[in-house]
């Protein structure tokens, strides 16, 4: 499936849009991760919570669960909500 | 996380303003400054006499960078601490000096709770020390909320260090995010006795001074002497705030310290901290954030003072920076302003923000909040300013090119 990249993330992808496959979000950010190693750490913790001001969007609707499943015609956008100066 | 190894981060560099390719050929010691900022990381090379700088960067543009080392043992392997804004905390490795980077495959992460647990998140690295020297590519780094982590591999890869990231009593003298400092309460000052590597202190932000003499198998406190705010209990080893704590090369048994409530000197194998900030101005007091120790003189300390009273408006005392240098372990202290300003200049100095190099006639530097840099050729008797209008500076160390 199709998944959105925020700027700051460019880093790792070069892309703003790239592929990944999972059943669910956490698989995605796996699969996301073994294609860009660093990727994930940087917007789920280690205790696999989604760190704050990075929020995840499923067909337009924001999901708060990693555990949140997939279906392979979603489109996935990751977002950077910026904050502060 | 992945493990294997990434690919370079891109960071875009002018070559003619790149001089650290030829560096390691010069025979005389250069100083280069590493500046780390609020938005990215800066190296000024100075020439042999630490007269003119060449300024190399932003690295990192954008990032938060809390302290950028240069490995003494190789010369060349530089560590980046980065948090930048809203991603996730990782480690930067150049092992060119800073001509390329690499992020590190496992930056330093809590272990993952227990179903059930609220575990900690590595907010972001704050500090890192180069283990003993015979411990090539062995890193420590502490964190923020309160973590020590090592590296085996030139800092690549990081794990938990002693057990004291989950240990109950050391997590109740860490405090919450509620007492400590407004970025996040802070592990620092992780200093290694260059005679015996398992002999290792650390300090926390709010949560006192500990030492290991096992190599980190177990700690105890080091609190006896310092006070703390109030009329707080001072055997409450949360209540306690070391700022910063420096080792004397010299004499690695005297360690000062400059804490949220004086400062202090401690003389191994004594227990008891000494309160020689009770010899400063009145007027002035003996808060603040770094200290710096001379490098061949045990006898010898430079504090930055900040105004501590009221409210704490963390600035320099009524506007006029000064530096203040003991040449007596303590017992009398002496203004160090010239050259600096006379008045109106409100910022002050972090705690990783002074450093001293090794030259024969000592060189001191403070970067401040307002993005000075400001440098003494002679111990601190004139001060100069040589960049401005950079970030809010964090951290420098002056590393020494052979």
């Amino acid at each position: 499936m199709k998944v959105s990249i925020p700027s700051p993330l460019h880093d790792y992808t070069e892309v703003q849009e790239v592929d990944a496959e999972g059943t669910t979000l956490a698989e995605l950010l796996a699969h996301l991760d073994r294609q860009f190693p660093g990727l994930r750490f940087r917007i789920v913790d280690e205790q696999d919570r989604m760190r704050p001001h990075m929020r995840f969007f499923v067909n337009g609707e924001q999901v708060f669960e990693i555990n949140h499943r997939l279906c392979s015609s979603d489109t996935i956008q990751i977002i950077q909500a910026l904050s502060g100066g | 996380m992945a493990l294997k190894t990434k690919k370079p981060i891109r960071q875009k560099q002018e070559k003619s303003a790149h001089p650290m390719q030829t560096l390691g050929s010069k025979k005389k010691r250069q100083v280069v400054l590493l500046v780390a900022t609020r938005k990215g990381a800066w190296l000024l090379q100075g020439d042999t006499a630490r007269k003119t700088w060449r300024i190399d960067g932003p690295h990192f543009l954008g990032h938060i960078i809390n302290h950028l080392v240069l490995d003494p043992r190789d010369g060349r392997t530089l560590l980046a601490a980065a948090s930048t804004g809203h991603l996730g905390p990782t480690i930067f490795r150049s092992t060119n000096l800073g001509k390329t980077w690499k992020e590190a495959a496992h930056p330093p992460a809590f272990a993952k709770a227990s179903e059930g647990e609220q575990g900690r998140a590595v907010d972001h690295t704050f500090w890192l020390t180069p283990c003993h020297g015979n411990q090539p590519n062995a890193w420590y780094a502490g964190t923020s909320p309160q973590g020590i982590f090592r590296s085996e591999d030139g800092g690549d890869t990081w794990k938990p260090f002693s057990y004291i990231n989950d240990d109950p009593q050391y997590r109740n003298w860490m405090g919450t995010v509620q007492d400590g400092t407004p970025d996040g309460p802070k592990l620092h000052s992780i200093l290694v006795d260059p005679r015996d590597p398992k002999h290792l202190y650390f300090a926390m932000s709010g949560g006192g001074v500990h030492e290991s003499i096992d190599g980190g198998k177990t700690f105890h406190t080091l609190v006896k002497g310092m006070d703390v705010v109030a009329d707080f209990d001072p055997a409450n080893i949360d209540f306690h705030d070391p700022h910063c704590i420096r080792m004397c090369p010299s004499n690695p048994d005297r360690l000062y310290q400059q804490n949220h409530c004086g400062i202090y000197r401690i003389d191994r194998p004594s227990d008891t901290w000494l309160r020689i900030g009770k010899k400063m101005p009145k007027r002035v007091g003996d808060i603040g954030f770094p200290i710096v120790v001379h490098p061949r003189d045990a006898d010898t300390a430079w504090v930055f003072p900040m105004d501590g009273t009221m409210v704490w408006p963390r600035t320099s005392p009524g506007g006029k920076p000064a530096v203040y240098v003991t040449h007596n372990g303590g017992g009398r202290w002496e203004r160090l302003d010239a050259g600096l300003p006379e008045s109106q200049a409100w910022w002050t100095v972090k705690r990783q923000a002074m450093c001293a190099d090794t030259q024969k006639t000592v060189g001191l530097y403070f970067g401040t909040t307002s993005g000075e840099l400001w440098m003494s050729r002679n111990e601190g008797a004139r001060w100069t300013c040589i960049a401005k209008h950079l970030p809010e500076i964090y951290a420098i160390e002056a590393a020494e090119l052979k």
